[in-house]
C-alpha cells in the first residue's frame, strides 16, 4: 500500500468514527414548507422534527394542512418552500425513502392484485430483501392472513386500511407515517393499531401519526404538533402541552377575602357551589393543602377537593378557539 | 440498476393488470371475431375469381384492399385498446390513490413513467403483431395472397400504436382518464380523416388541399405510418390495376412510400412527446 491510500485509507476511518460517534440524524426534519393550491394558503411556514424511535402525533381541525405536510415530507406534492430531510437524507433523493412506510388517507390498492401480491410489489418497489414468511408475518399482524390469496377489489374498506398498515410496514421501516390509520376499522382494529405503533416505537421506528381521535394520540404519542390554518398552533411533549393541572373545590360560606384568596391561587370558574381554579404547571406541589389550609383559615366551609387533570381534548379545542379568536 | 428494476416491476405489473382486468380476453374475442369475418369474406373472393369473373390482377388488387381495410380494423382495435389502456393507468391511478402508496416509494416518477410506457408498447406491440400475422395468414389460405414486406407493416403499425399510446399517456398526466381516451381517439380518427381529405386533394392536383394531410400527418404521425403500412401489405400491382396515382384518393391504398425522414420523425415526436408527459408527471402533486 502506498502512503498516499494509507492515509487516505486512515482518514475515511477518522470520519467514519466521527459519523459512528454522532447521534442519528433526525428521521424527519422539515423547515418552513408552504404550499398554495390556487388562492387557497394550504401550509404555511410549518417546520417539525421526528427523533428517532418517537411518536409523534399531529393534530388538527379539517383542513389544516396535516395530509398536504404529509405529502410534501414524502415527495408527493412539491412545496412552494422549505426544505424537507427524511432520515438524515434530502427528500429530493428518492433513495431517502428507502426505509419510510406510509398508510395514505385515501388508501387505495390495486383491485386486481391479492393482498400478499400488492405486498410483493411493495418490497420490490422498496429494493429492500424481505422474505416470503416475513411478509405473511406482516399481513397477519393486520389480521389479514386468510385473505393472503384474495384480490383486493373484494376488499371491505376496513380490510383495505389494514392491507395498507402492512404495506407501510412490510419493507422494514425506520420511519412510518400513518394518515388517519384508524379512519375506517373497527374498535378491535383501532387497538391493533396502537399495539402496533408501541411495537414500533419500542423497536426504535419513528412514527408520525395523523388521527383525529385524540384518545388515541394520548396513548401512543411522545410529542404532538397541533396544526391550525396551515400553521403550527402549539407543538410539545404531552407532559408540556398537559402540564396545567386543576383543582375542584365545592365550598360554602365564601368572604370576599375567601375569594381573594381563590383568584390569587389561578384562573378561577365558578359553577353553583364548584370552584375550579387553574394551576399553574410550575406551581408548587403544596399549592392545593396551602389553599384548602387558607381557606378554612377564612371561615369556608371545605365540602369537596378533587384533583382535575386538562384532557389533550380540551386542551386541543382551547388552543383552537384561542386561535380563532385571535384572528377576529 | 434500481432504475432498472422498478422500471421492469412497473412494466410488468402493467402486463398483469390488462391480464386481469379482462382487456387481453376482450381483444383476443374482437380478433377471433375479425379473423373469423374476413376469412368468410376472403373466401368468397376466392370463390368468385375460381368461377373466373375476376382476372388474377382484379383478385390480387381485391385482396391487397381487403387486407388494408381488416388491417386498418386491427389498428383501430389496438389505438382503442392502448388509448384506453394507457389513459386509466396514469390519471385513474392518481385519482384513486393507488398512486400515492406506490410513488411514496423510493423510486423516480419517471421510471414509473417508464415502466407504464414499455408495459403498454409490449401489450399493444404484440397484439398487433399477432392479430396481424394471423390476418395474413387467413388471407395466405383463403386467397393465396402474401404481401410483399410483412414484417415492415407489422413494424409500422406497432409504430402507430406506440405513437398515440405515447400521445393517451401524455394526456393522461393533464387530464381526467376518461378524457384522456376520447381525446387520443378522437385525434387519431382526425388525422385519417384528414389523411383521407388530402389525398383526394392531392388526386385532383389541389395542393392547399393536398397539406391538409401532410400537415396533420406531421403533427400526429399515426396516419403516415399507417400509410406506410398499408403500401407494404398491399400488391405493388394493385395501384396499376386501381388507374395509377388516381388511386391515391381511395382510403385504403397507398401511392407514396415510407420516407426514412418520416420514420425519424415519428420517432423523434415520439421521444418530445414522451418527455412532454414526463415533465408533466414529475410536476404533478398527489
Ligand atoms: N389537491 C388539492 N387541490 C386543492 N386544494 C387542496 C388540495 N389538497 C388540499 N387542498 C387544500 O389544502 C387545505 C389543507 O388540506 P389537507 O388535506 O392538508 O387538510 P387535513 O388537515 O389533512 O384535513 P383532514 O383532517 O380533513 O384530513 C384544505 O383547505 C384543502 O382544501
Ligand atoms: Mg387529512
Amino acid at each position: 500500500m502506498s502512503l498516499a491510500e494509507n492515509r487516505s485509507a486512515v482518514g475515511d476511518d477518522a470520519a467514519a468514527q466521527l459519523v459512528a460517534g454522532l447521534p442519528p440524524p433526525p428521521a424527519v426534519w422539515c423547515s418552513g414548507l408552504r404550499k398554495r393550491y390556487g388562492k387557497q394558503q394550504a401550509v404555511e411556514d410549518v417546520s417539525l422534527e421526528v427523533d428517532r424511535g418517537e411518536v409523534v402525533g399531529l393534530l388538527g381541525p379539517n383542513g389544516a394542512g396535516k395530509t398536504s405536510v404529509i405529502k410534501m415530507l414524502l415527495g408527493l406534492v412539491h412545496p412552494d418552500a422549505g426544505e424537507v430531510m427524511l432520515l438524515g437524507r434530502p427528500a429530493a433523493d428518492p433513495a431517502a425513502r428507502a426505509r419510510v412506510g406510509y398508510l395514505p388517507e385515501l388508501f387505495r390498492y390495486q383491485p386486481w392484485l391479492s393482498a400478499a401480491e400488492v405486498l410483493v410489489l411493495h418490497v420490490r418497489l422498496a429494493g429492500i430483501g424481505v422474505s416470503a414468511q416475513e411478509q405473511l408475518d406482516c399481513l397477519s399482524l393486520v389480521g389479514l392472513a386468510d385473505r393472503a390469496g384474495d384480490r383486493v377489489g373484494g376488499f371491505s374498506k376496513g380490510m383495505q386500511q389494514r392491507l395498507g398498515l402492512a404495506v407501510a410496514l412490510v419493507a422494514g421501516p425506520e420511519l412510518v407515517v400513518l394518515d388517519e390509520p384508524t379512519s375506517a376499522l373497527d374498535p378491535l382494529g383501532r387497538v391493533d393499531v396502537r399495539d402496533i405503533v408501541l411495537a414500533l416505537k419500542s423497536r426504535g421506528v419513528a412514527v408520525l401519526l395523523n388521527s383525529h381521535l385524540i384518545g388515541e394520540v394520548e396513548r401512543v404519542c411522545d410529542r404532538v404538533v397541533i396544526l391550525d390554518r396551515g400553521r403550527v398552533a402549539a407543538s410539545g411533549t404531552l407532559a408540556e402541552l398537559l402540564g396545567q393541572r386543576e383543582v375542584r373545590l365545592q365550598l360554602a360560606d365564601l368572604s370576599p377575602a375567601a375569594e381573594e384568596r381563590l383568584a390569587a391561587t389561578g384562573v378561577v370558574e365558578r359553577a353553583g357551589d364548584w370552584f375550579t381554579v387553574a394551576l399553574a404547571a410550575d406551581e408548587e406541589r403544596t399549592a392545593v393543602p396551602d389553599l384548602v389550609r387558607d381557606l378554612v383559615a377564612l371561615g369556608v366551609r371545605v365540602h369537596a377537593v378533587e384533583p382535575a387533570r386538562i384532557s389533550l381534548e380540551e386542551r386541543l379545542l382551547g388552543i383552537l378557539r384561542a386561535g380563532k379568536e385571535g384572528d377576529e | 440498476m434500481t432504475t432498472t428494476r422498478t422500471v421492469l416491476t412497473i412494466a410488468a405489473l402493467t402486463l398483469r393488470e390488462a391480464l386481469r382486468r379482462r382487456v387481453v380476453l376482450a381483444l383476443a374475442v374482437l380478433t377471433l371475431v375479425l379473423l373469423v369475418l374476413s376469412g368468410w369474406g376472403f373466401s368468397r373472393v376466392a370463390a368468385e375469381s375460381g368461377a373466373t369473373t375476376l382476372t388474377s390482377g382484379e383478385a390480387r388488387l381485391t385482396a391487397s384492399i381487403m387486407l388494408n381495410l381488416v388491417m386498418f380494423g386491427f389498428s383501430l382495435i389496438a389505438a382503442l385498446g392502448t388509448a384506453f389502456l394507457a389513459g386509466p393507468t396514469l390519471s385513474g391511478e392518481t385519482e384513486s390513490g393507488i398512486a400515492l402508496a406506490v410513488l411514496a416509494r423510493p423510486i423516480r416518477r419517471s421510471a414509473v413513467l417508464l415502466g407504464k410506457w414499455l408495459g403498454l408498447v409490449g401489450f399493444g406491440g404484440s397484439f398487433v403483431v399477432l392479430a396481424g400475422l394471423a390476418q395474413c395468414l387467413v388471407v395466405r389460405q383463403t386467397v393465396d395472397y402474401w404481401p410483399p414486406q410483412p414484417a415492415l407493416a407489422l413494424a409500422l403499425l406497432v409504430a402507430q400504436t406506440i405513437v398515440l399510446l405515447t400521445l393517451a399517456l401524455l394526456l393522461s398526466t393533464a387530464v381526467s382518464p376518461m378524457a384522456s381516451g376520447v381525446v387520443a381517439v378522437g385525434l387519431f380518427g382526425a388525422t385519417w380523416i384528414a389523411g383521407v381529405v388530402g389525398a383526394i386533394g392531392a388526386s385532383l392536383g389541389n395542393d392547399s388541399v393536398a397539406r391538409v394531410g401532410t400537415v396533420s400527418r406531421m403533427i400526429l404521425p399515426t396516419d403516415g405510418l399507417w400509410r406506410g403500412a398499408m403500401r407494404a401489405f398491399q400488391d405493388p400491382s394493385a395501384l396499376v390495376e386501381f388507374g395509377g396515382s388516381e388511386g391515391q384518393a381511395f382510403p385504403f391504398l397507398s401511392v407514396a412510400p415510407l420516407t426514412i425522414t418520416y420514420v425519424l420523425w415519428a420517432a423523434v415526436w415520439v421521444a418530445m412527446i414522451w418527455g412532454l408527459a414526463a415533465a408533466s408527471f414529475l410536476r404533478k402533486d398527489l
